[in-house]
């Protein structure tokens, strides 16, 4: 019964959505409040009746319902109660409904604190949501059915892919999928402003949270990706340019661009057009990257159960939302004009300069997946695109922005000179020195890591120096420039931390570059070292656990011949699905990473794998950190709908 | 062209170029479904011929007997040619599979691709060697003539010499199973 009743209530979202797509696009065309507003119950009632089937779902999971075919091909009643439930979303079906779920949430608070958008824009943004969620149901219902019987049911389920029960890969899709979504409200903004035709300063206000936190979702969604890398995958690295890291890493940055750029549509009413591009490339770089996981085209380790069908679907939505939204803004735009003018050298034009890196990055990064594809596919040539593609094609355009990050909030709107925001930079520059002659102190030398420490060091100093500069230190009295940093907007006090977050996680970045490994095959007794820890193999035992059996060795370190920890590496093997598993041991104290790894066992002697990475966890510190600016800046009274009604009814006071 | 009119066509751009890739992409798609287009087991021209010719450097350090041309024309015997790079995170995943094939004692010869000679010797010390002879293509060239899609790649040769299966991707335990035992049961004789 309990799927049946998921089923139906999945069917009954999509006629709730139909309604949704066009009554109130009809009302805002008619000037009929009561259609227009009919949009709000209508989000929450998708909503309602999406958490419901979501619900009956999760239910059938954690009941081990072995009838629901979803079920059965991916749980199994041994599995710990938490990784049933995070298991719903470890497939393609039950990950579908979770995405609906976060875009029916977030379409129902655009409708509950949406309250002082313009009644006719609103309509408009929650018809356009309505849209896409229609499109995405259709998909479920006709194409990945969850609630989908099997009869008669197995004595158990089959799915228990050991790789997919870890807290980080449960947690990784939620946010990623916020993230996605939140592409997808930017989306729904910029298509009803193209359908009024208008594009102002207030469209850059509203905008903006949901591209901050769509943003910053993101941000901890790929941080915590490439986390899981780091500790599961077992060789150390964060960061593969593996072209499903690609697909979240595109959103990500046309994300970056768009929330830059819409600083300047509020603040400045220029760079109007360009926005509405971005919010819709982001959009279509997020079902880019739904479409290429799903599919099959994409040659990927991580890529999802492929099916050719389901791809030829979410094409269909890909081709109907963002090449509807292009036909649109190609019919639309050429009647905006920009209003703002600036100076080439200024706050707008560090940001302009911002979104042509980020988007230049963003070529890179498409060309480098797509090409091999197209290329295969339109000519026959095979070529391949590994990391030193990447790392090449990248590293130019990472150095000037991170110049420009820099100076880019030191200079003042319409018209800036260069050089005293680069001179209020002296200190962030000696920083950067003493980065790169400290790192050289203690790591030797190694170019690219060192240019890193100093890039890193220099962000940071630059951040301070921005507060600082606001705050008016060296004008004024330190407890008055206190007080004054106190009262700074927080959307500034955000954007600094994230531009220092950028200066952290580039920290942890170069810390790799000084990274040291060993491997030694070791009988209990003996020991590996690096600088001044030593791991002594205590011995190798088995262990098991609910529905896996493992080899743990257990390591002593000693630091400077003291015992200071006990590491335990351990391979796991998972019977019912015939897996081994790598399980690293990693002992943190911030500042550096203590990593080892047991490999193959032989003749009473195991290989243990140890690294020294300086500063590793800095690389996922800074994203959090980054994201945490992301939050505060949210946080700003001036960025909340309310806030920003009212001005824009004082706006509307003034007589033109 | 007018200035408005250069406008026009500028803006409608994005909408040229999704209408363009999604064309493609659907050709794609098409593809799969015919089984023209294969982005894993990519259909060779080269099944049924013997493998090219390459003349390649050694993975200096690395203390694996060079890789030559010579020996798979012919090999005698049935033989896995491995494609890989230590930068590729497929590559790790099918390793354990090239492992136990050389721990049958099947020859597994290795090319490593687009990739610094201490980079591959890490790779090997990191996760063991299941290479009997190994070569380096830095450049990339002898790739370019096995029609090598992106590693990791995998070639079974008969004992002849002539190329018989490939497979673009991580090698499974699964593909392990299904394909490459069969295959070399087969080509044994």
């Amino acid at each position: 019964m309990i799927a049946e009743a998921g089923h139906f209530a999945l069917a009954l979202a999509l006629a709730l959505s139909l309604a949704l797509s066009t009554l109130p696009l009809l009302g805002a065309a008619r000037g009929d409040a009561a259609l227009m507003e009919a949009a709000r119950p209508l989000s929450h009632g998708v909503l309602l009746t999406i958490a419901a089937a979501f619900g009956f779902l999760a239910w059938a999971y954690v009941v081990n319902d072995t009838t629901v075919m979803n079920v059965v091909q991916n749980s199994h009643s041994l599995k710990p109660l938490l990784y049933k439930i995070t298991g719903v979303w470890g497939n393609h079906e039950g990950s579908m409904v979770l995405w609906v779920l976060i875009l029916a949430i977030c379409a129902a608070s655009v409708a509950a604190f949406g309250g002082n958008l313009p009644s006719v824009f609103r309509a408009r943004v929650l018809a356009v949501l309505g849209w896409v969620l229609v499109g995405f149901l259709a998909f479920i219902l006709l194409t990945s059915n969850p609630f989908e019987r099997v009869w008669p049911p197995p004595p158990d389920g089959q799915g228990l892919n050991p790789l997919l029960q870890d807290i980080a890969l449960a947690i990784h899709p939620p946010l990623l999928y916020v993230g996605y979504v939140g592409t997808a409200i930017t989306y729904a903004f910029a298509v009803a402003a193209l359908i009024e035709g208008r594009v102002d300063s207030a469209w850059g206000r509203w905008v903006r949270p949901w591209a901050v936190a769509s943003w910053a979702f993101l941000t901890l969604g790929i941080a915590i990706g490439s986390w899981w890398a780091y500790y599961e995958l077992g060789w150390g690295g964060f960061w593969f340019w593996d072209p499903v890291e690609n697909a979240s890493l595109l959103p990500w940055l046309a994300g970056t661009a768009l929330l830059h750029s819409a600083i300047v549509v509020e603040k400045r009413e220029a760079l109007k057009i360009w926005s509405v591009l971005l919010a819709l490339l982001a959009f279509g770089l997020s079902l880019l990257g739904t479409f290429l996981v799903r599919s099959g085209v994409l040659n990927s380790v991580h890529a999802f159960a492929n099916d050719p069908e389901r791809g030829v679907f979410i094409l269909g939505l890909l081709l109907a939302y963002v090449g509807g939204g292009f036909l649109l803004f190609a019919l639309r735009a050429p009647a905006m004009a920009p209003t703002g003018l600036f100076a080439p050298v200024s706050r707008e034009g560090a940001l302009v300069l911002n979104n042509l890196l980020m988007c230049s990055l963003a070529v890179v990064v498409f060309l480098g997946t797509l090409w091999p594809m197209f290329a295969d596919f339109l000519f026959g040539v095979s070529i391949s695109v590994g990391p030193p593609f990447f790392n090449m094609a990248s590293f130019p355009l990472v150095v000037p922005l991170f110049l420009a990050m820099a100076v880019g909030p030191l200079m003042p709107w319409k018209r800036a000179a260069l050089w005293p925001a680069v001179q209020r930079l002296w200190a962030a520059a000696v920083l950067g020195l003493l980065g790169f002659l400290a790192a050289l102190a203690i790591g030797g030398w190694n170019p690219l890591p060192l240019l890193g420490f100093a890039a890193a060091a220099y962000l940071i100093g630059a951040a301070i120096t921005d507060i600082a500069d606001r705050a008016g230190v060296g004008r004024t009295t330190l407890a008055n420039a206190w007080n004054r940093a106190r009262g700074l907007p927080r959307a500034a006090w955000g954007a600094a931390i994230a531009h220092a977050g950028v200066g952290v996680c580039l920290a942890g970045i170069s810390g790799m570059g000084f990274a040291t490994e060993r491997i030694a095959a070791l009988s209990p007794g003996q020991s590996v070292a690096i600088g001044a820890y030593e791991w002594r193999l205590e011995g190798v035992r088995d262990a098991a656990g609910p529905n896996w059996t493992s080899r743990r060795a257990t390591l002593t370190v000693l630091h400077n011949g003291q015992p200071y920890a006990v590491m335990e590496p351990e391979r796991r093997f998972f019977p019912i699905g015939r897996q081994t598993t790598t399980e690293a041991s990693i002992r943190t104290n911030i500042l550096r990473d203590l990593y080892a790894v047991m490999g193959e066992e032989e003749g009473g002697r195991a290989v243990i794998r140890v690294h020294y990475k300086p500063l590793a966890p800095l690389i996922w510190i800074g994203a959090i950190i980054m994201a945490a600016g992301g939050f505060l800046s949210l946080s700003d009274r001036r960025l909340r709908v309310a806030g920003g009604a009212r001005r824009r009814e004082a706006q509307a006071g003034v007589p033109a | 062209m007018t200035p408005a009119l250069r406008r026009r066509l500028l803006l409608l751009a994005p909408f040229g170029i999704v209408a363009a890739g999604g064309a493609a992409f659907y050709g794609m798609l098409q593809g799969l479904q015919t089984g023209e287009f294969n982005p894993r087991g990519v259909p060779s021209v080269l099944i049924g011929r013997p493998a090219p010719a390459f003349d390649l450097p050694e993975v200096p350090g690395a203390e694996v007997p060079l890789f030559r041309h010579a020996d798979i024309a012919p090999p005698g015997r049935p033989v896995i040619v491995n494609f890989w790079a230590s930068w590729c995170v497929p590559c790790v995943v099918e390793h354990p599979q090239l492992m136990a094939l050389s721990r049958e004692g099947v020859p597994v010869f290795g090319i490593a691709y687009k990739d610094r000679p201490e980079d591959s010797r890490g790779f090997l010390r990191r996760h063991g060697n299941p290479f009997a002879r190994l070569a380096r293509d830095e450049p990339g060239r002898a790739a370019i003539d096995w029609g090598v899609y992106g590693v990791p790649e995998t070639y079974l040769l008969d004992a002849q010499g002539i190329i018989r299966w490939r497979f673009a991707g991580a090698v499974t335990p699964e593909i392990l199973a299904r394909e490459i035992r069969p295959l070399l049961r087969r080509y044994a004789s």
